[in-house]
């Protein structure tokens, strides 16, 4: 009876694989370097971000200090250093890199101050949106019920005049946040608050979207009949496939919040004046920047290379999370 | 088609009183007063008398109904007046602005102007940009001209119009003096010399505008004709032996401008809120800079009405983008 062992036929041959298998995240991270764009995109904002968190700890002026007296004369107005290179007369001071301002406040501590402001806004703010539109998508998309009068809430939304009902809002609720938050603090919780509750929509859609589609699938069916409650379903079967969408349009949230919270600033609707955020410098420097372009225009970039960068950023998340390309 | 636009005109009337009680109940729940500018030596019966006189002291749905009525019953007939010379609206109460103490719709009649102009001529502009460089980036992908044209939008889509109008100002009018920095409502275009003066001042904000909207429209052109390019029909249209400009521009074109129109409608109150800033970056007097002035006043009718002014646009332009969407795709119009 002890023939030789039986001829392996099919499936039986194949060889043992060679590596484990890839998670899918190092999939994801492969196709992410493929995109030159987010890459650098990446990189620069990890770098502002850096900036603005250690910068005022290790840089030497407070952003804050007023020089009084002679002192005030001898700082204001100092041009950013690089004037020397095609002005000589101009009034520079290496302990200044990027010149004064008419108070003889340091415009790279005020800078860096303003971005820690304006980026701490841009997150918080992107977190409450998505938190809102994931919610308000997945509620929407799982049960039925509560679709048609969600996604109605969702559209009177989107045909709302935003920046003008901002405007009215922020200076409507200030006084009464200002007396519960005090007035930075104030100001923080209405400015994100604002930008949050104005800023969920595309997500809610997207995510309502997929939850109808996934709601179909096959694991969803097996979950339901072996007993797993609505809430733990949600948790543990939708959310996870559901969470490449809301990666984009977080990345992208940040870069509208910061927008938002720019142009809020810059319309003086936003921090009060002492306060430096990008936008606010901006909007301070505005009226005498025929003799002082500098000190529009550093704010000015500072914003526009973090949005730019968060938004090559999110093109290359949503390439490098789309299974349709990877692998391309 | 008229049986879809009608429809279409219908469902954006509960829309709208849906919005207004929004922006009502908004105004009406912050914790703001306005009396609250008013010196403590003024009496609380005076004080009193004031709010009756503007109207606070009756409770809120009969306010908010008055100004329905008075919105879109008497000042629809205040124009029918200015138009055929009746007297339907004559001792009828208007809305009217704290500020001023005059009918708010007058000051609108006389901003609204300016806002469209500035608007309207940049959504031109840009869609005359946009769509050739969208097809064209297209058509030929991964080229130089789709690899700086990507990066154009890419920094036309970031940079806020609020650094681009201040970066404008400095460079073409305060160095090299090409265009005027401020625009000057009283100028009255009746000669070339005027005309050339308008255009000349409407260049830049105009320019502001429409680097914003260009660079989103031709963004999604771009995506959107690269869709299309890889479908069936395109290949049939081909080796049925269609000429290339055919297959481009008509079969190809057509059937991407559909999401672009949605797009382009998703975008419109983003553009209001751009040129709020624009206005007042440049100092145009449209409805955007009565209204930052109207929220700084506390003249509660006049942003009421203002912010509604906004949203009637936000909803009339979204409308026009329906029936080019019903224009474009026939499907839609039969449903």
């Amino acid at each position: 009876m002890t023939e030789s062992a039986p001829k392996r036929i099919g499936a039986l041959t194949d060889t043992i694989p060679s590596q484990p298998p890839r998670s899918q995240w190092l999939d994801v991270w492969d196709q992410f370097k493929q995109h030159k764009g987010a890459l650098i995109g990446g990189i620069t904002f990890l770098t502002i971000i850096l900036a603005v968190v250690v910068g005022p700890e290790i840089w030497w002026v407070d952003a804050q200090y007023l020089p009084k007296g002679r002192e005030f004369i001898n700082l204001r107005d100092t041009r950013p250093i690089y004037h020397a290179l095609w002005d000589e007369s101009a009034k520079v001071s290496w302990l200044y890199p990027l010149g004064t301002d008419n108070l003889g406040r340091d415009t790279l501590a005020r800078m860096m101050q303003g971005g820690r402001v304006s980026i701490a806004v841009g997150l918080t703010a992107m977190l409450l949106s998505i938190l809102l539109g994931t919610l308000i998508g997945v509620t929407a998309g799982y049960f039925r019920r509560l679709d048609g009068p969600l996604m109605r809430l969702t559209d009177l939304f989107l045909a709302l005049p935003l920046l003008p009902m901002i405007l009215v809002a922020s200076l409507l609720f200030r006084e009464a946040l200002s007396k519960t938050f005090g007035v930075e603090g104030g100001v923080f919780v209405l400015v994100v608050g604002l930008i949050g509750i104005t800023s969920w929509m595309h997500t809610a859609r997207i995510v309502r979207g997929d939850v109808l589609a996934l709601k179909e699938r096959e694991f969803i069916l097996a979950a339901q009949s072996i007993g797993t409650k609505p809430s733990k379903l949600v948790m543990r079967h939708l959310l996870p496939n559901v969470m490449s969408p809301i990666m984009v349009s977080a990345t992208l949230g940040i870069a509208v919040a910061i927008i938002t919270e720019s142009a809020l600033s810059f319309l003086g609707f936003g921090f009060p004046p002492d306060f430096p955020t990008w936008g606010r410098l901006l909007n301070d420097s505005v009226d005498r920047m025929d003799l002082y372009p500098e000190r529009v225009l550093w704010p000015g970039l500072a914003i526009s290379l973090t949005v730019l960068s968060v938004n090559y950023l999110g093109d290359g998340l949503r390439d490098a999370l789309d299974p349709r390309i990877r692998g391309r | 088609m008229l049986t879809f636009t009608i429809r279409r005109l219908v469902l954006s009337v509960p829309t709208l009183l849906f919005i207004s009680l929004v922006i009502f109940l908004l105004l009406e729940l912050a914790p703001g007063d306005p009396m609250a500018q008013v010196p403590l030596t003024v009496p609380p019966e005076v004080k009193e008398k004031m709010r009756q006189a503007l109207g606070l002291g009756e409770p809120i749905h009969i306010r908010y109904v008055k100004w329905v009525v008075q919105f879109f019953w008497i000042e629809p007939q205040v124009l029918f007046d200015h138009i055929f010379g009746t007297t339907f609206s004559e001792g009828k109460l208007r809305v009217i602005s704290w500020q001023t103490r005059s009918p708010v719709m007058d000051l609108v009649i006389q901003r609204l102007p300016q806002t469209l102009w500035v608007v309207g001529v940049a959504y031109v502009v840009a869609i005359i940009i946009a769509i050739p460089v969208g097809i064209y980036s297209a058509y030929r992908q991964y080229s130089a001209f789709d690899q700086f044209g990507t990066f154009i939008t890419m920094i036309g889509f970031s940079v806020p119009p609020f650094f681009t109008g201040p970066l404008m100002v400095v460079v073409f009018a305060v160095y090299l003096h090409w265009f005027p920095s401020i625009y000057d409502t009283t100028l009255v275009v009746d000669d070339f010399e005027s005309f050339g003066k308008q255009i000349r001042q409407m260049f830049l904000p105009v320019m502001v505008l429409a680097l914003q909207i260009t660079a989103q429209i031709s963004r999604f052109m771009r995506a959107s004709m690269l869709d299309n390019f890889n479908q069936d029909y395109v290949r049939t249209a081909r080796a049925k032996g269609m000429s290339e400009y055919t297959v481009v521009m008509v079969h190809v074109l057509r059937n991407s401008l559909i999401p672009v129109v949605t797009v382009i409608a998703l975008g419109i109150p983003s553009i209001f809120g751009g040129a709020i800033i624009t206005e007042q970056v440049f100092a145009v007097n449209g409805i955007g800079q009565a209204l930052i002035s109207a929220i700084q006043a506390n003249d509660l009718p006049m942003v009421q009405t203002l912010t509604f002014i906004f949203a009637v646009l936000i909803v009339l332009f979204n409308l026009i983008a329906d029936v080019l969407y019903g224009v474009l795709d026939p499907r839609v119009r039969y449903d």
